[in-house]
């Protein structure tokens, strides 16, 4: 017994002296820590994600703070992994503790609790990506921002119309069969923010393939990688689609695509072009170190911030990412044409000559409605149901629990999108897109 | 002891149970471990960051815990959350009911006041409501746990797969009603309005504090004082000394998980109107199944389950300090509570056994070499030669 104690002691005593000698050790730097910047800042920047690196919304987030906190110079911490829920607040209250000046969250469910954290410390200011709660809410130092990514995703949709004409057109987007005209979506959730990214994705699509259809699927999770996987090979191997696109944050639906070799990708965020090669075609992203440098030099010069801001092409918050190896310069000079026409107002990707929706009001249950909120060319304000070209559509921009339309977002022979308020209300569901 | 039959030798090596390890031994070897799994943690956050983070992973673990007057509160509200959920366990892991569905019968809980808050809330005043949620969340747990026990007392199902299934299905029907809550798609419910615990002094989460506190109070007087809980630790020993001194087991374990299930439901109550004020499929966090291993080290007693509980929360949200300010992400501080959890375990194996090696000298009877551990070497070599 007593030699083992005497073991034990001296296992102890050994492992304690290398702890010494390890600690002796100076910390070599920052080059893989969570916190960026100069230490003596003026501007202390917290940023609080749902996921780490791993995911790849949360990636650009943070790529994005890596990046401003050298070009503004401003010391950036961020928190990842922090759930929808108390943590967040008390994430972004302890952020504020450390002495931040701006505390910037990145997910949809973040926004309630930030909203808490923002009430009790009015000196500093909240910033939260695709939130909805800012201009109606009334809290000074609580702001709302999103951007115009309909835009980006409709430039790659143009990508993709490309490449299908050409594997399956003979580079004529008019000749692809109905069966090869197939794109497959994988999202997350069916709310407007998803809905709205898709649905430009296929308009995109669409203005080069005039056959083509959409077949939406939701694994209902932001970061799933296995379903985003398994869901993205359902959609290739059962539901026979020749191209897929994404809104989920992980690397599941790129690797289905690269494994099924002949089926395109268009990613979200990043750019799988080193990881997968040439199944990797094009994608777009949010650059949110415009936002960031907007939030941190309004801060730095005391100019109110916008309650409710919206970054688009034309003030580079909107960015289209490479181009893959496989992309025409037929298709990079339409991409180039239509950004040129998107920034000067003349094309807009919600144009209401370019879609026709189908309303169904039948059920008892309102909340089983189809496009319940939109009126269609021709049908009565109290008529049931109706198809055709959208002419009315009251969107809820004012968000509240029951989700009640207010605000008439259909104007000038397009569908607002982002006018309103940054984060997308474009929930109508199109003809020719199918959510299983 | 069995010799080998081919060989006619003894096993390599053979378990003993240990009765003679001083209390004081015991709980050295305990403390040693702990400190040995820090250090593990230390090298392996030396490791990760080229050698920097060894020093910075104890300045942070406890900067992260002991930092800010918030990560002091937080460091206890996060214990008070991880002991409600192992003392609802507790009381049938002691009398061998094996529930593993906390994490599902605590959802329960929290989805039993979220009803009460939509239905109710802002209808009646807040007192009120907040009385009903109390009511229907422990309605709820118990609905939970009492499903597996009726099934385990008339009809002996096993018990584990049952409470195990019985999570997911909980799980669904949490997202199938904040589907039905959120007619925009989102799947986020966002804070609710009404059904909020009082604040004290000013504070969030003293009540959340207290009230647990009291409750390990009670359930240990519970456990150590009163008639069930020593019939239910009967059971646990033996179902059949307890039929002999006329124990009727049925009531007991169906009794003891109702018990179970309103201590759950109790939890999901503090979740919901103490913490988060809202709900979400994930919202126990894997505290369920965590509070499994938290319980067991603590032995079901549960003043030492308070103190496992703030060890693991000290090293959880300590470790989740050190990846934030290391950049390890998500996963590095899964490794670190792995380890701890790995090395606590592995000492009460060491404490409640012992191993005996086969002795190779060749003396008369069956005594031990003096240093065992040395030979494992030697005697592997023997076996493969």
């Amino acid at each position: 017994m007593k030699k083992k104690i005497l073991a034990l002691v001296l296992i102890v005593a050994l492992v304690a002296s290398l702890a010494i000698a390890l600690t002796a050790c100076e910390p070599t730097g920052d080059k893989n820590t969570l916190i960026f910047g100069p230490e003596d800042a003026d501007i202390t920047f917290g940023l609080i994600c749902l996921h780490d690196e791993n995911s790849t919304y949360d990636k650009n987030f943070i790529d994005a703070a890596r990046a401003v906190a050298e070009s503004e110079q401003v010391r950036v911490i961020v928190r990842t992994n922090v759930p929808e829920d108390a943590s967040c607040y008390e994430a972004a209250a302890d952020l504020a503790d450390q002495g931040c000046d701006i505390v910037f969250a990145d997910s949809f469910g973040h926004e309630d609790h930030v909203i808490r954290a923002a009430k009790e410390f009015p000196n500093v200011q909240f910033a939260h990506a695709t939130g909805t709660k800012a201009h109606t809410e009334g809290v000074a130092n609580y702001h709302n921002a999103f951007a115009s990514i309909y835009e980006g995703r409709y430039l790659a949709g143009i990508v993709a119309g490309y490449k299908l004409a050409e594997m399956y057109g003979n580079g004529d987007g008019a000749a692809v069969s109905a069966a090869n005209a197939k794109i497959g979506y994988v999202g997350a959730f069916p709310y407007a923010e998803v809905v709205s990214g898709y649905t430009s994705f296929f308009l995109g699509v669409r203005s080069i393939v005039p056959n083509a259809t959409m077949t939406v699927r939701y694994t209902s999770s932001w970061y799933d990688p296995e379903a985003e996987e398994n869901t993205a090979k359902m959609l290739i191997e059962s539901d026979g689609c020749k191209l897929i696109s994404q809104h989920a944050d992980s690397m599941g639906a790129p690797d289905a695509c690269k494994a099924a070799a002949g089926i395109p990708n268009v990613t979200y965020n990043i750019s799988t072009k080193d990881s997968c090669g040439d199944s990797y075609l094009v994608g777009s992203k949010i650059n949110w170190a415009v936002y960031y440098a907007y939030i941190i030099n309004c801060v730095r010069n005391n100019a109110e911030i916008a309650a409710d801001w919206t970054g688009t092409l034309a003030n580079d918050a909107v960015q289209l990412l490479e181009f893959g190896n496989t992309v025409s310069e037929a298709a990079k000079a339409a991409v180039e044409e239509a950004k040129a026409a998107l920034k000067a107002g003349t094309l807009e990707v919600f144009d209401l000559d370019t879609f026709t929706i189908t309303i169904d009001k039948t059920n008892s249950d309102p909340t089983k409605w189809k496009n319940g909120n939109a009126l269609v060319e021709g049908m009565a304000a109290d008529a049931k149901t109706g198809s055709g070209k959208l002419v009315s559509y009251m969107a809820d921009v004012h968000t509240d629990a029951a989700f009640t339309g207010d605000t008439q977002v259909v104007h000038d022979g397009y569908f607002a999108e982002s006018e309103y308020r940054s984060a997308p209300y474009f929930d109508l569901r199109i003809d020719g897109i199918t959510e299983k | 002891m069995k010799l080998n039959a081919k060989s006619g030798r003894e096993p390599l090596f053979h378990i003993t149970k240990r009765t003679d390890v001083p209390k004081w031994l015991a709980w050295t070897i305990r403390v040693g471990a702990v400190v040995v799994a820090l250090l593990i943690g230390a090298i392996v956050t030396g490791g990760l960051t080229g050698g920097s983070g060894f020093g910075l992973f104890f300045k942070d673990l406890f900067l992260g815990v002991f930092g800010t007057p918030r990560r002091i509160l937080n460091f206890f509200q996060n214990t008070a959350m991880m002991l409600i959920i192992a003392l609802a366990l507790a009381p049938a892991f002691k009398m061998k009911f094996w529930n593993i569905g906390a994490e599902g019968q605590v959802l329960m809980g929290g989805l039993g006041c979220v009803v009460c808050i939509q239905y109710l809330g802002g209808k009646i005043p807040e007192g009120a409501l907040i009385f009903i949620m109390f009511l229907v969340s422990m309605a709820f747990g118990v609905g939970w746990t009492v499903i597996p026990a009726i099934f385990k007392a008339q009809w002996n199902t096993n018990e584990t797969l049952f409470t195990l299934m019985m999570n997911y299905i909980a799980m669904q029907l949490v997202a199938v009603c904040i589907y039905i809550w959120v007619p925009s798609g989102s799947a986020v419910l966002g804070v609710l309005p009404y059904g909020h615990f009082p604040q004290i002094g000013g504070y969030n989460y003293i009540l959340n504090i207290i009230l647990v506190t009291v409750i390990m109070a009670v359930l240990f007087v519970y456990f150590r004082f009163s008639k069930h809980g020593y019939e239910l630790t009967v059971v646990g020993e033996s179902v059949n000394t307890a039929k002999y001194v006329g124990i009727n087991v049925k009531r007991v374990i169906i009794r003891t998980m109702i018990l179970s299930g309103v201590l759950c439901g109790f939890a999901g109550l503090l979740l919901v109107a103490g913490t988060n004020y809202t709900l979400a499929t994930d919202s126990v966090q894997g505290r369920g199944f965590t509070a499994i291993l938290v319980a067991w080290l603590g032995k079901f007693n549960p003043f030492l389950m308070g103190g496992t509980s703030l060890l693991y929360v000290f090293i959880d949200q300590g470790s989740t300090q050190t990846a934030t300010d290391l950049g390890l992400g998500g996963y590095y501080a899964d490794i670190i509570t792995g380890i701890f959890f790995f090395l606590v375990i592995a000492c009460e194996f060491f404490i409640n056994y012992k191993i005996k090696f086969r002795s190779f000298r060749k003396k008369q009877g069956d005594v031990l070499p003096e240093t065992p551990v040395e030979n494992t070497e030697k005697s592997a070599e023997e076996v493969t030669a």
